[in-house]
């Protein structure tokens, strides 16, 4: 009688403890589909014609629209993939082909290192390294804060995507002649594009999003700025500015930003997914 | 990872352009190290005022007095630590749970669409957290979770005082949901990563599928911790929805429902209002010590994860 009592008690436990594994997959999607869901019908009803290509409106005034940080947005990650693109793919290609030694080793060290870097912290190096010499914010020192942060994005995904192509294509290269570099340039780095490019819009995405390193660096501005090194406005920060504000039209506004942000955000990471599931079969 | 590439015949360095080429990815690749250095340096630099006065004792200070310019950091290194292991607590069982969910009982058909739900969450931003947890967890957990928990708990120091709604619950609560795709994704994957002759024998000798799963979990434990840490370097660093949701509040208190501060919060919130040079060198050092803090975490995860799936393929987190 006891084996089966006990053996029953432990079937029973199975099957629970499978359930409370089911029930946090559940529990995990929930604040997803809330996120979603918040965001979509709060940020709907403020988003128009006007929000995309008025300025915003002084305190008191409702209406205007945030078009200078959408482009403002656009802007500081143009010049931070201006920074981090020349570093990362180079160093990327340095890894992957020169990068069997103990240098390589402590570069890519490091570049875990940096991409673990709180990217509050980057803004504020970017702050004693741009804001303080120039002695003003400005897009520049915002453009460098999030090149610093793609940096380490770029670097591991090239290094990763030229170790996939396989050696005997760069030795058949060699083989006709071709030089080295031309071999990595022309024909390694041509073959693993479609790896590549993802993982530089990967970094584009994710410094789309960040708002913490440009708190101090690019600051805000309310009006249309085109010079580079003055304050810019980005969405992000201005979800924030709006977001913590007591009006309630700024409030809207906040959550339209939002809408605007994610939807941006999961386009590109959305286009990125289809593109590597059909290349290499998985994600990465 | 093959080292076919070193044995390449000498006669090939005498290539001008591919010297000039590997000298020249070299160079950026050497920018990466010396950008990490200087990071280090300037914030050393910077935040020199502050190390003159104040010492070591800076850490352990509980002072914040901007205006007679008397400085500590306790506060904020507390309410780092608190709100981020409470976010750890809460996140990895359920991350664990995920991790098996997805790589033994859930059918393909399940699993896509789990696992790309559980990537999207670690796609959304950190801002966006920030205003969801502001305007809609917030006042849920004001209205509905901290009642429930004094009510139920209230005899711990711990669930005691009055439900703010803002405070150090929320702040573990919102970093929970933003580590756990990171600590999930990488259980997820040491969990396949384990030989199935493991389980199998378990099976064999008569075990329920559960403790098969168990001893799958204890043979991929060092990688889940690996995950788990690495988890923790994130929220450690997670600025601005912690900003918006903990109060902002430079006390030490043992209750969850007080308003406490990180120090991502107080960079965050008190940097470009730092008027004299005395503050903005505490804050660089506030900065500098979290720098220190996550590098010290984020390399302990790195080399777990990397033990664990050197074994299997070469694998990338």
């Amino acid at each position: 009688m006891k084996p089966t009592i006990r053996f029953r008690y432990r079937k029973f436990k199975s099957v629970l403890l499978y359930a409370l594994c089911g029930l946090s997959a559940l529990l995990a999607v929930v604040p997803l589909v809330l996120i979603f869901y918040h965001t979509l019908s709060l940020g709907l009803s403020a988003i128009n014609l006007d929000f995309f290509i008025e300025l915003p409106k002084p305190v008191g005034e409702t209406g205007g629209g945030l078009a200078n940080a959408i482009v403002g947005t656009l802007i500081l990650v143009g010049l931070g993939s201006l920074v981090s693109l020349p570093v990362g793919l180079m160093a990327g290609m340095y890894l992957s082909e020169h990068g069997n030694n103990p240098f390589g080793a402590t570069v890519r060290f490091l570049t875990d290192v940096l991409n673990g870097v709180p990217s509050i912290v980057t803004g504020v190096v970017a702050y004693t390294l741009v804001v303080i010499p120039m002695k003003h914010f400005s897009a520049y020192a915002g453009g460098v804060a999030l090149g610093i942060l793609m940096i380490p994005t770029i670097t591991r995904t090239t290094e990763e995507m030229l170790r996939i192509v396989p050696q005997s294509l760069r030795e058949a290269a060699l083989a006709l002649g071709i030089p080295r570099w031309k071999t990595t340039f022309r024909i390694v780095l041509t073959t693993a594009s479609g790896g590549v490019i993802t993982g530089i819009l990967l970094a584009v995405a994710r410094a789309a999003g960040e708002t913490a390193p440009l708190l101090f660096t690019a600051l805000n501005n309310r009006f249309w700025q085109t010079d580079l090194s003055q304050p810019m406005a980005s969405l992000t920060v201005f979800i924030y500015n709006y977001g913590v504000s007591p009006f309630s039209d700024w409030i809207a506004q906040a959550w339209a930003g939002a809408l605007v942000l994610m939807t941006m955000i999961l386009v590109l990471s959305m286009a990125v997914r289809i593109a590597t599931r059909s290349r290499f079969g998985r994600g990465t | 990872m093959t080292d076919n590439r070193q044995h390449r015949p000498q006669t090939r360095s005498l290539n001008i352009g591919d010297e000039l080429f590997k000298n020249l990815t070299r160079f950026f690749a050497a920018l990466i190290l010396v950008l990490v250095v200087l990071m280090a340096y300037e914030m050393a630099v910077q935040s020199r005022l502050t190390w003159n006065k104040f010492g070591l004792s800076f850490l352990v200070r509980s002072v914040w007095d901007p205006v007679q310019e008397n400085y500590g950091a306790l506060p904020f290194i507390y309410g780092t630590l608190v709100s981020s292991f409470l976010a750890l607590l809460i996140a990895l069982p359920l991350s664990i749970g995920i991790a098996v969910f997805l790589s033994e009982l859930a059918p393909p058909w399940l699993e896509r669409p789990v696992s790309f739900f559980v990537e999207l969450l670690a796609g959304i931003p950190s801002i966006v957290y920030g205003i969801w947890g502001f305007f809609v967890m917030v006042p849920w957990i004001r209205s509905a979770v901290e009642p429930a928990l004094s009510s139920a708990l209230g005899s711990l120091p711990l669930f005691r005082g009055a439900p703010y709604g803002v405070g150090m619950l929320s702040a573990g609560i919102i970093l929970s949901i933003m580590i756990l795709p990171i600590i999930a994704s990488i259980s997820r994957d040491v969990l396949r990563a384990v030989p199935r002759a493991q389980k199998e024998a378990a099976l064999a000798l008569g075990s329920t599928r559960w403790e098969a799963t168990r001893i799958a979990i204890s043979y991929a434990r060092s990688g889940i911790l690996g995950g788990a840490i690495l988890g923790l370097g994130r929220a450690l660093g997670e600025t601005m929805a912690v900003t918006m949701v903990i109060g902002n509040r430079p006390t030490i208190s043992a209750s969850l429902f007080e308003p406490g501060y990180t120090m991502a919060s107080v960079l965050a919130n008190e940097f470009t209002e730092a008027t004299s040079d005395m503050y903005l060198s505490v804050l660089i050092e506030i900065a500098l010590v979290l720098f220190i803090i996550t590098i010290v975490v984020n390399s302990f995860a790195r080399l777990l994860v990397w033990t664990v799936t050197r074994r299997s393929t070469q694998g990338h987190t």
